[in-house]
């Protein structure tokens, strides 16, 4: 066993995938020197032609690397602040999405976009915070929101293997996550299938993101009088519908808790899901940011703005009381 | 044949297709309509003909002369904008998407601007894995007002890489003339960033040849990115909804000027008048073959309608909830 951190977790992916296949190559703001601590070292390793720092153009370097994987290479991008991806949403939702079924399937597009710090930084504003996971799950990118240094690897790995756009966001709030490992152990990890961190039968969570660790906390806390099952969906799309409803027919009782907004967020979508398609005896509640909402600057605004263990705790309990 | 006959029957391959395409768009044959190439066929005949099939290009909406030069199947591609299970795209894609991967096209593009970091990215591609080939992007002149692309400029000069650009003047950006949206001129952006850019009569294929022929050569010498300004008329439509529409945004004087000057003749009249009727006849027998090839095609299964959506063969859940997974 030894202990890997979030980040250290992606830089290793990255680095592992490098080494396997040669067609990998990543390029990115400041990238060389590794101001994100992911790409930190590779530039040493495999040289500038694969590790490319690029000017502040990320329409045109999105494209760029649509386009070289369409001749046969694996980009990966980082990119320094997730409202970078509103950026280009035309280069990745309008372009890189769509060659695949609009050539008829002769072209593919494996270009994975990463965010090293997703969601609050604290501090960082209006312009720095968002969580846009859910408008790529809308539009039918890929999209990985890893919870736990393994899941980071293995999500990495599998969605620079994957043969279509893959959008990763690791939030900032679960950079600094640490975990025991089996270094050996360390693999991929399938896009679609969620993980259950902690069994439970009276009220499933599901927490997405750096959320997992509130989740686990809240459940720890009522550990005595409710049980609590976390479920963690890693990839949001495809979203593991059958793990979940297996999750909900154990509990008949859903809470989600979302660090993105309200209106027509990923909560919205799993709660519909579960009311359409899964038997729950109460209905489900969400704790996600307000709706529209840009994040504040000072720190109590910003808190007040994205969604709180406390508030996750509120919700478990009044879903679980409002069966009784 | 000869250089100069293949040139020209290329542009007479290109202006056949499209005025066949118009009919079938008033016929009702294809739906959407089409963004004519008629009077601009110099330009992508002579590009084309300064490359290779493993060289790459990219389109734009009006983009089917590209395609026609870089090799497609005009067959292949007449059953595509008819949307035929048959098309190169399979029907997925129609006029504004048809693209020949086995051709090095990398497609027509809905999106103004929207080819030249593809294509400079597949450049980069080439570069990395030890060939000589260079890539193309076709752009009206309204792309060069697109912010991407200029960005796409900085990139590919500061990396050198393998890639022409091709502006097509063709004075309008739908009803927006050159004159509204150009600050500075077109090539004086190109050589903002050291990309040694060149003005060419696009009425004339050979010109443009010549150009081509240049900026290729420069590409996989190592020499990095070309630009080259095309300049002509288009004859027809932006688009043809304006066929109904009547908008009113060139006087018939104008048109007439414009149309005087016939690619085809500038080209043609280098030829002897029995070779140009040999090919006339040729390409004329080929038209009607596609036409009939597209017609006569099965359109696509509707239960195949998201095929292709992921590579790797990823199904998303429907959209009435019957085929869901998790129904319990
Ligand atoms: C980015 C973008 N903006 C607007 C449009 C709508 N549009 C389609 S073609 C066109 C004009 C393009 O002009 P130009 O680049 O000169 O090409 P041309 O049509 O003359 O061949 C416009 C505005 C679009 N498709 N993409
Ligand atoms: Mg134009």
């Amino acid at each position: 066993m030894a202990r890997l951190s979030y980040l250290k977790a992606l830089q290793r992916a990255l680095s592992d995938e490098m080494g396997r296949d040669e067609a990998v190559c990543v390029l990115g703001e400041d990238i060389g020197v590794g101001v994100n601590n992911v790409t930190t070292g590779l530039l040493a390793k495999y040289g500038a032609q694969r590790v490319v720092d690029t000017p502040l153009s990320e329409q045109a370097f999105t494209s760029f690397a649509t386009g070289a994987a369409l001749a046969g290479l694996r980009p990966v991008i980082e990119f320094q602040i997730p409202s970078l991806l509103f950026l280009v949403f035309e280069q990745i939702a309008n372009q890189a999405h769509k060659f695949s079924l609009m050539t008829g399937g002769q072209a593919r597009v494996p270009v994975t976009y990463f965010v090293p710090g997703s969601g609050s930084r604290s501090g960082w504003a209006g312009q720095h915070s968002d969580h846009p996971y859910g408008l790529f799950a809308h539009v039918g990118v890929k999209t990985v929101v890893p919870a736990t240094p393994e899941d980071a690897y293995g999500l990495f790995l599998t969605a620079i293997r994957d043969d279509d756009p893959v959008v990763l966001f690791a939030p900032a709030g679960a950079l600094g996550v640490r975990a025991d490992v089996d270094m050996d152990a360390l693999g991929p990890v399938p896009l679609g299938v969620g993980r259950v961190h902690r069994e439970g039968t009276d009220v499933t969570v599901v927490a997405v993101g750096h959320l997992v660790q509130a989740a686990l906390a809240v459940a720890e806390q009522l550990a005595d009088q409710i049980s609590v099952e976390v479920f963690d969906p890693r990839t949001l799309h495809p979203f593991d519908w059958d793990g979940l409803a297996a999750s909900v027919a154990k509990t008949g009782r859903l809470v989600v808790i979302d660090d993105s907004n309200r209106m027509c967020g990923i909560a919205g979508e799993i709660l519909a899901t579960a009311a359409e398609q899964m038997r729950l005896t109460v209905p489900p509640k969400r704790v996600t940011r307000p709706d529209g909402a840009v994040l504040p600057f000072a720190r109590d605004l910003d808190l007040a703005v994205q969604p709180q263990q406390d508030q996750l705790l509120t919700a478990v309990q009044e879903v679980y009381k409002s069966s009784r | 044949m000869s250089e100069d006959a293949g040139l020209y029957r290329t542009m007479r391959l290109i202006r056949r297709f499209e005025e066949r395409s118009i009919e079938l768009v008033h016929a009702g044959e294809i739906v959407g309509g089409i963004h004519p190439y008629i009077g601009q066929e110099a330009i992508a005949a002579g590009v084309c003909a300064a490359l290779r099939e493993d060289d790459i290009i990219t389109s734009t909406h009006r983009g089917h002369g590209h395609v026609l030069a870089k090799g497609a199947d005009p067959v292949r591609m007449l059953a595509e904008l008819t949307g035929r299970a048959t098309g190169l795209n399979q029907g997925r894609g129609g006029s504004m998407h048809a693209a020949d991967f086995s051709k090095g096209i990398y497609g027509a593009n809905g999106i103004v601007g929207a080819g030249g970091a593809i294509a400079t990215g597949a450049a980069w591609a080439a570069v990395k894995e030890g060939s000589d080939r260079v890539a193309v992007s076709f752009f009206g002149d309204g792309a060069v007002s697109q912010g991407v692309l200029l960005e796409t400029f900085n990139l590919a000069a500061l990396w050198r890489l393998p890639v022409l650009f091709v502006c097509e003047n063709n004075g309008y950006a739908t009803t927006l003339t050159v004159a509204q949206s150009v600050a500075g001129s077109i090539t004086g952006r190109a050589e903002a960033f050291g990309i040694p850019a060149v003005s060419v009569d696009g009425a004339d294929a050979t010109a443009v040849l010549d150009a081509a022929r240049d900026a290729v050569a420069r590409g996989r010498a190592g020499g990095g990115p070309s630009f080259i300004e095309a300049t002509a008329y288009r004859f027809d439509a932006h688009h043809t909804w304006e066929h109904k529409a009547r908008v009113r945004y060139r006087s018939d004087e104008e048109v007439a000027a414009g149309r005087s000057r016939d690619p085809l003749d500038v080209h043609g009249s280098r030829l002897d008048a029995d070779v140009r009727a040999g090919i006339d006849a040729e390409v004329e027998a080929l038209i009607t073959e596609a036409v009939a090839y597209a017609l006569d095609s099965p359109h696509p299964d509707p239960a195949g309608a998201l095929d292709h959506l992921y590579a790797t063969g990823l199904r998303g859940r429907d959209g009435i909830g019957l085929l869901d997974t998790a129904v319990r």
